[in-house]
């Protein structure tokens, strides 16, 4: 469903009035494919790439080469209109749920916003749209009443759900979840990991879920690849991945992964 | 969280609204701002009705009674004409503060679109715009607002031209700098994955989070407007005699000075009221929605 070809990113250097930064090779020949229906993960450390992969998946940023398949069609190649069709069908959750809101938006037009935007592929009127929103929030464990709140009356926990009802809202296939949970607390990531479990069985959803947390990694994804410098250092099926890690940074990973103990 | 926000049964507007008065509260002075703008912007809407004499703010003359000092009958004194004073400082109010209003609203209006039309742009369209307003800073703003009103001639309408167009670069500058930071939030590159237009996210996403200092500094900005205005009538190329302008009343009332000196203290005073009160008012509106900039 979501083919990465060879994408390579680099930060040209740029030269300035106190000398040149040097360039950033921030992806370098990444090659992933993530299959209708899974959960696919991608694990790496701060300023590994995984965001920066993102952004070049979203179109919010160009790959320096390498291309990048959605169902089959390059998104560098598609007139505007079709790559904004597109974008009702690929969808984001961001890392950090008290940024990723417009604040002087209403819960009610940050979840209708999307279908607006969407509504010639849609097709929902006004009317129709609110109701929507209404079921979406459902959906996401929160209600009806909570549609003309602002965001800051919500908990981190909670603007994640209204974060996955926006994501949620023109029907995606493929969602991104960049480090969804990594800015809750621990016990409101399990609710929020087991949400979109749930979802995924319910809406037939492709995940690309992105995280330093490897047991969250191990929770959700049916498979993963693991990121370090820009480069997939492994990718296979998460429990062999786990299991017999067969890269030099795998190995260290996982003996870096705090381990429970629990007493015989 | 779920809890806390069902007990309240105020909305949350009303609670932040709550919060944002007692805030402003906290400081007496810009309790004393608003009072003194509120006495300014009620002249403003019943000086004219209210005057003692209205036939002096028509322009009548009562030269038998010229140069009266201040008495219970004329309480800040008549003027050359035997007009009394208190009548054109109240009938003058409207004047002053509309054409300030005025100015910084096409101030405001001119240096949003500059502004967010550089910073949400970038690039060349950036540097242009921005290369043009700090040329426009270059040149004090009087003086372009006196070529201006001469070029166009004399009058109430193109005096707020003339001082709007001296006005707009300081709100271009700030607008540019607030969208700059605004477009790089996450929600910014939220809506744009949705697929937002760019139109869009300027205008959904982008714009109604960077009025709150727009606002303050339109605030602040309209007792220099009103001073402006003041001044362009006080060297006469702003609003003609006989409508009563506080500028031009102190302009007149400069050559009886100091003698009687009731002609023109009353209208400085009229101005330093407006001037101040606005002033206290940006500040304590700045605490209130702008609180980085507190202290």
């Amino acid at each position: 469903m979501l083919e990465i070809e060879g994408v390579s990113r680099l930060f040209p250097a740029r030269r300035g009035m106190f000398g040149t930064t040097a360039g950033v090779r921030a992806l370098h020949e990444v090659n992933l494919s993530v299959r209708q229906g899974e959960s696919f993960g991608l694990v790496g450390e701060s300023g590994s790439g995984k965001t920066t992969l993102t952004r070049q998946i979203l179109r919010l940023d160009t790959p320096t080469s390498g291309r990048i398949l959605f169902e089959g069609q390059d998104m560098a190649t598609l007139s505007p209109a079709a790559l904004r069709a597109l974008r009702a069908r690929v969808q984001i959750v961001f890392q950090d749920p008290y940024a990723s809101l417009n604040p002087r938006m209403s819960v009610h037009d940050i979840v209708t916003e999307p279908m607006l935007i969407h509504r010639q592929t849609l097709g929902l009127d006004r009317r129709q749209r609110t109701d929507r929103a209404a079921e979406l929030l459902e959906l996401v464990g929160l209600g009806p009443q909570h549609l003309y709140r602002h965001p800051h009356e919500f908990s981190g926990g909670q603007r994640q759900r209204i974060c996955i009802a926006r994501a949620l809202a023109p029907g995606p296939s493929l969602i991104l979840l960049d480090e969804p949970t990594s800015a809750l607390d621990v016990s409101v990531q399990a609710q929020v990991l087991n949400l979109l479990i749930d979802l995924q069985k319910r809406l037939g959803l492709t995940y690309f879920f992105i995280s330093h947390d490897l047991g969250v990694i191990r929770y959700v994804c049916d498979r993963v690849a693991l990121i370090y410098r820009g480069e997939i250092k492994e990718q296979g099926e998460t429990q062999r991945v786990f299991d017999a890690p067969e890269s030099d940074y795998a190995r260290s990973l996982l003996a870096a992964m705090p381990e429970v103990r629990v007493p015989d | 969280m779920t809890d806390a926000t069902q007990v309240t049964r105020r909305s949350a507007r009303a609670e932040a609204l709550s919060r944002a008065l007692y805030r402003f509260r906290q400081s007496r002075l810009s309790v004393v701002g608003a009072t003194m703008v509120a006495f300014v912007l009620f002249f403003t809407l019943f000086g004219g009705i209210l005057a003692p004499y209205p036939e002096h703010v028509a322009g009548g003359v009562d030269t038998a009674h010229r140069f009266a000092a201040p008495s219970l009958a004329h309480p800040f004194g008549t003027n050359e004409l035997g007009q009394d004073v208190l009548s054109l400082v109240m009938a003058g109010t409207p004047v002053s503060v509309a054409a300030g209003f005025a100015v910084v609203f096409v101030g405001t209006v001119l240096g949003v679109i500059v502004g967010a039309l550089a910073g949400f742009n970038g690039g060349w369209i950036d540097d242009v715009l921005m290369r043009f307003s700090d040329l426009m800073l270059t040149i004090p703003s009087l003086i372009l607002a006196m070529a201006v009103a001469a070029a166009l001639g004399p009058g109430f309408v193109n005096m707020i031209i003339a001082i709007a167009l001296a006005w707009w670069p300081g709100y271009a500058r700030l607008v540019r700098g607030e969208v700059l930071q605004a477009r790089e939030e996450v929600y910014v590159a939220a809506a744009r994955a949705i697929g937002a237009s760019p139109a869009r996210v300027l205008f959904r996403h982008i714009l109604p989070n960077i009025v709150s200092p727009v606002i303050v500094k339109m605030s602040l900005d309209m007792g220099f407007a009103i001073l402006t205005v003041a001044a362009l009538g006080f060297i006469g190329i702003g609003v003609r005699p006989p409508t009563p302008e506080w500028g031009t009343l102190l302009s007149i009332a400069r050559g009886y000075m100091p003698d009687f000196w009731w002609t023109a203290v009353f209208p400085g005073m009229a101005m330093f009221l407006a001037v101040f009160g606005f002033n206290l008012l940006g500040d304590g509106l700045r605490d209130v929605l702008d609180p980085r900039a507190r202290r």
